[in-house]
Order: structure tokens, then C-alpha cells, then sequence
């Protein structure tokens, strides 16, 4: 292909502009010495110092990492399962209700979802704390696994599954040995999406939520609610930075095995003539 | 469930009955080498307990059942219920009536907070106002990432995973943090964009912009925060279009425009129709950025639906809201799953 043409470049330009200046607008003013947003008052790093002396929101930062961890965790395991029955199963009763419960968290407004899950946590007299989250958080985030986890199988060369089963390897022993290996990115990418989803959440949370058990991102709504605080550019830059060191990460990890794999099926092709 | 009965006579159940022992022992081996030994013997038993297609299938559909579908049968239940002084706060449906001389069943459905919902003027005009929003967001989201998927899909292959990841990346970081960060720059008093257009003498001091509190910043936050959703089921769905089919039109004399009218935009189709309901659906339904970027001056439902819910504490009329939500909502819904289960077994 060609390089970009005039009016490509200018798309690219004014999109990618749109999407990053109001984020690094954030990131610059979170190192400014005054309180005011639009007047600098030269380099600081005080407001860091602030932030990591703020024990309320390391508390729910705490809260918000657990829950996090514990709802990607339980979405990858149930996501993985639903991906693989909407790959691989394609008649049995009732699975036209199954792949509609499975595409429609990942549009339902949050309001409907979180009222919802939270009527039911009242009429079965469950008490609202970690566990009403961790559950509210996996009904939606497991739809993303299985979306992601059904994506990858479908272009899943099932002849290894084949060629293992005839072996004698049981179904189980064929999914745990060949299949999940092969689809270990896409739970990877799995857990890492539920995590950032649940870390994000704001709506969902405040419904199915206890008191004492406040998240990160539900201090950060009732702050941003008082007004602007340059301890929330420096909470955000922090945010962002690991998001971005990790997504980076993640990428040049994804790239390098590709590499490795398209040399390894040269060298095959190689040998094979 | 619906699915367990189909499997006794799935070579899948045969096969883990028949080769039990050397999978048990296997899957011993491992859970001892992952210091899970302890769990060992419970976990065998559930292996050997729930096998098959009808088990795999049974875990997630209960889990959705109970977590998604239960939950939209209560909210419709407790939308006809009455708001009462009590913990929870609304009336039961069913109860025993005592009238001295006989007990009846009674039950009791109240339309009330159907009729306030559908005939009053402001959850009319929140309805409409959400979905008008919602649409022109959409459209924008449309126009702006259109372009850049496009240019995406046409760029050299080496940087196109560059730019990929240069749009996950913001739809990685926290959607809260985006909002905040248009917030530092609309506001009307210290506000970066009024003091930049300050400084810059095209406005004067005395009449900034008020652009937060209106409904362009709806507009705004909402095309931001959705932006990547329009872009990535584009991206994906312009790269593996077939460029051949655009050089035989232009051997037949067909002009780049027309080409990309009567070519490009019909096949990408699925990819347009997809970020739209991506877009729109959520959108409809938002709470965060009204509450955040607009406050009292735009009427939105979401944010209707949460003041019912938190501030007033009527449960049984913010269920209404949502189940009339929902019912606004479930045509697209329905549309966008049925495409997407089309695209996937496309892929197959």
C-alpha cells in the first residue's frame, strides 16, 4: 500500500489530536505548582506528595485494586467458559437466550444494570459489600471475555484438537492441554480488560455497593462533583501512566511472539522443501 | 436448565467416562505441581460429577440467568409496586387478606408509576432529550471516526498497529479521568479553553463561553468518551476489505468518489452499524457525564432514573423508568445482537 494521502493525514491528525489533548492537558497540569488549573505557577511535585498522604483515597484505592483483581479473575474463568459454548456449540436449547445474555451487558446502559442488580441483592437479603460487587462487576465484565475468548476460537485450527483426541486425550484433557494454551493471550487480554472495566466503574458500583466500601473511582466522582482538584490530575496522571505502561507492555510482548511465530513457520516452510 | 438434557448421547460424555483414570491422574499430577493438591479430591469429584457439554454449558447460562435476567423480572415486579416508609422501601405485590371471615390472596399491581412516567412532561422530555442526544453523538462519532478508521485501514502496514494501540490507549484509561479532563477545560470560570481565547483577545473577559452546563457539553463528552467504540468495529471491519474490488472500478472508469459511495460504504456496513449501536445504546442511558459535565439545565433519563432512585428513594418508580427504558431500548438491543452473532459465525 501507499503511504497516507493528504486528506487520510488530516483525519488521523485531527481525531488522534482530539483524543490525546485534553489527556495531556491533565498529565502537564498535574505538575503545577498552583491551585488554579490555568495559571502556572512553575514545576511541583507537591500535589504527588498530597495524594500519597490522602489515607481516604488509598484506602478505596485498596478497595478498588481488590475488587478489580477479584472480578477479572472470576470473569475470565466464566467468560472463558461462555466464549467457548457460543464457539463450539452451536445448537442446544436455549442458545439463542445465551448469546443474547451474553451481548447485552456489553451495551445495557449502566443505570438499568445497576438498579437491577441491586433489587435483586434486597429481595434475597444479601448484604451489600465485596462480594454484591465482585458479583455486579462479573455479570458485566465476563461478557467482554467471552466475546474476546469466542473470537479467537473461531479462528482456532481445530485439527490439533482433533489430532490430540484421536490420541486418546479426553475432551478435558484436549481443552486443558492444547485449546487453553493456544487461547492464553485472549484471556490475558480478557482479565486485563475486566480489570480496567471494574477499576472504571463508577454507576454499577454505586448501586451494589456498602457502606465502607467506597471505591476509588466513586471518590473520585464526588470530588470531581465538588470541583476541579490538582490532587485528581496527579491521581489521573498516576492512572494513566500505569495504563499505558502496561498496554505498551502488552503490545510489545503480543509483537515479539508474532515475530517468533512467523519465523518458526518459515523455518518449517524452509524444511519442508 | 434447558441444556442439560442433551448431552447423555454427546461422544464428549462417553469419552470422559471412558478414560476417566488417566485424566484424574493427570489433572492430580497438575493440581499438586500448582501446590493445589489439597483441593485435589474435591475438585475430581466435581470433574467426575458434572461431565460434559451439558456442565460447561450450565456454569455461565445459571450465572447469567441469576445475575442478568432474574435481576429485569424483580425491577419489572417492583415497578408495579408502591413506594412505602419501610426498608425496602416499596410495597409487596402479593399478600393474605384477613376479612374476618375468610383469607384471600391478594394481589396488588400498581400502574401508578407507569402513568406519572408516561404522562408526565418531564420524564417525557428526558426521554426524548436522551435519545436525541444519544443520536446526534452517534452521528458525530460517525463523522469524526469514520475518517480515521479509514485512514487507519489505508495506512502502511507497519504503522497500523501503532496507531491501534494509539486508540485502545485512551479507551484503557479511565473514562472518569477523560470526563475530568474536559471539565479543567470548559469550565466557564478558569476554565483552560476560555482563558486561552481570553489571552488570546477573541473574547472578552466579561462574556466567556458557557459551554459546560449545556448540552453541547453532552455532545461533547460523549462523542470523547465513545469515540473508540465507533472506531475499532470500523477499523476492523475496513481492513479486511478486498482493495482489489476498488481497482477493478477504477479500471471500468468508476470515479474514487462514486468507488467509495457505491463500494467502500456498503461493505462497510456491518462495521458502521455496529459502533453506532456501540454508541447509541449506552448513551441513551448515561449518568456519569450528565451528572458531572451538565447538571440541572439538561433533562437526560439516566440521570433521572438515579436522582428516583438515590435522592427520592421511590424504588418502584425508578424500576418503571427503567423498564420503560428498556422497552425504548430493546429493538436495538436485540438488532445489535443479532448482528453481532451474525458477524461471529461470519468468521467461522
Amino acid at each position: 500500500m501507499k503511504g497516507l494521502t493528504k486528506i487520510n493525514l488530516v483525519a488521523l491528525t485531527f481525531g488522534f489530536a482530539f483524543l490525546y489533548i485534553p489527556i495531556l492537558i491533565l498529565v502537564f497540569f498535574s505538575f503545577n505548582e498552583s491551585r488554579l488549573v490555568n495559571v502556572w505557577g512553575g514545576f511541583s511535585l507537591k500535589w504527588y506528595g498530597e495524594l500519597f498522604q490522602n489515607d481516604d483515597l488509598l484506602g478505596a484505592a485498596w478497595v478498588s485494586l481488590i475488587l478489580a483483581a477479584a472480578t477479572s479473575t472470576l470473569s475470565v474463568v466464566l467468560g472463558t467458559v461462555a466464549g467457548f459454548v457460543m464457539a463450539r456449540f452451536t445448537s442446544f436449547r436455549g442458545r439463542t437466550l445465551f448469546s443474547g445474555m451474553i451481548y447485552a451487558p456489553l451495551v445495557m446502559p449502566e443505570v438499568i444494570t445497576g438498579l437491577s442488580l441491586l433489587l435483586l441483592f434486597v429481595s434475597i437479603d444479601w448484604g451489600r459489600g465485596l462480594g454484591t460487587m465482585i458479583i455486579a462487576h462479573t455479570s458485566f465484565c465476563m461478557s467482554y471475555v467471552a466475546v474476546v475468548v469466542q473470537s479467537r476460537l473461531v479462528s482456532f485450527d481445530r485439527s490439533i484438537e482433533e489430532a490430540a483426541q484421536d490420541l486418546g486425550a479426553t475432551p478435558f484433557k484436549t481443552f486443558f492441554v492444547i485449546t487453553l494454551p493456544v487461547i492464553a493471550p485472549a484471556l490475558v487480554s480478557g482479565w486485563l480488560l475486566s480489570f480496567t472495566l471494574s477499576l472504571d466503574n463508577v454507576v454499577i458500583t454505586s448501586f451494589t455497593s456498602g457502606p465502607g466500601w467506597d471505591t476509588l473511582p466513586v471518590k473520585i466522582f464526588s470530588a470531581v462533583k465538588l470541583g476541579v482538584k490538582p490532587e485528581i490530575n496527579a491521581l489521573s496522571t498516576i492512572m494513566i501512566l500505569i495504563v499505558a505502561v502496561g498496554v505498551v507492555a502488552a503490545s510489545l510482548v503480543q509483537k515479539r511472539a508474532m515475530v517468533e511465530r512467523q519465523r518458526a513457520e518459515r523455518l518449517a516452510a524452509a524444511a519442508n522443501e | 436448565m434447558s441444556a442439560s438434557g442433551d448431552f447423555d448421547d454427546r461422544p464428549s460424555a462417553v469419552l470422559v467416562s471412558q478414560d476417566h483414570g488417566g485424566f484424574a491422574e493427570w489433572l492430580h499430577v497438575r493440581l499438586v505441581r500448582a501446590r493445589l493438591g489439597w483441593a485435589a479430591p474435591f475438585i475430581l469429584w466435581l470433574v467426575g460429577r458434572f461431565s460434559g457439554r451439558g456442565m460447561v454449558i450450565a456454569i455461565p447460562y445459571a450465572f447469567l440467568l441469576i445475575f442478568f435476567l432474574v435481576p429485569f423480572l424483580i425491577v419489572l415486579k417492583i415497578s408495579f409496586s408502591e413506594s412505602a416508609l419501610a426498608i425496602p422501601p416499596y410495597t409487596d405485590l402479593v399478600g393474605i387478606l384477613d376479612d374476618g371471615f375468610d383469607y384471600y390472596l391478594t394481589i396488588k399491581l400498581n400502574l401508578s408509576n407507569y402513568w406519572i412516567v408516561l404522562s408526565e412532561d418531564t420524564y417525557v422530555r428526558a426521554y426524548l432529550n436522551s435519545a436525541k442526544i444519544a443520536a446526534i453523538s452517534t452521528a458525530l462519532c460517525l463523522l469524526i471516526g469514520f475518517p480515521m478508521a479509514y485512514a487507519m485501514a489505508r495506512a502502511s502496514e507497519s504503522i497500523r498497529p501503532m496507531l491501534l494501540m494509539l486508540v485502545i490507549l485512551p479507551f484503557w484509561t479511565s473514562f472518569l479521568i477523560r470526563v475530568y479532563a474536559w471539565i479543567v477545560i470548559l469550565k466557564t470560570e478558569g476554565g483552560l479553553l476560555n482563558t486561552l481565547l481570553i489571552a488570546l483577545g477573541i473574547i472578552s473577559p466579561d462574556e466567556p463561553l458557557r459551554i459546560l452546563s449545556t448540552e453541547w457539553a453532552m455532545y461533547i463528552g460523549i462523542v470523547y468518551s465513545y469515540l473508540p467504540f465507533m472506531v475499532l468495529p470500523l477499523y476492523a471491519n475496513l481492513e479486511k476489505m478486498d482493495l482489489s474490488l476498488l481497482e477493478a472500478a477504477a479500471d471500468l472508469g468508476c470515479r474514487p468518489t462514486k468507488a467509495f459511495w457505491s463500494i467502500t460504504v456498503p461493505l462497510a456496513m456491518p462495521g458502521i452499524i455496529a459502533g453506532c449501536f456501540l454508541v447509541f445504546i449506552p448513551a441513551v442511558g448515561e449518568y456519569v457525564i450528565p451528572e458531572l459535565m451538565v447538571g440541572d439545565n439538561v433533562r437526560v433519563i439516566g440521570r433521572k432514573l438515579f436522582t428516583d432512585f438515590a435522592s427520592e428513594r421511590n424504588w418502584p418508580l425508578a424500576s418503571a423508568v427503567s423498564v420503560i427504558l428498556l422497552a425504548i431500548l430493546v429493538v436495538p438491543i436485540v438488532l445489535f445482537q443479532r448482528q453481532q452473532a451474525r458477524l461471529q459465525e461470519a468468521g467461522r
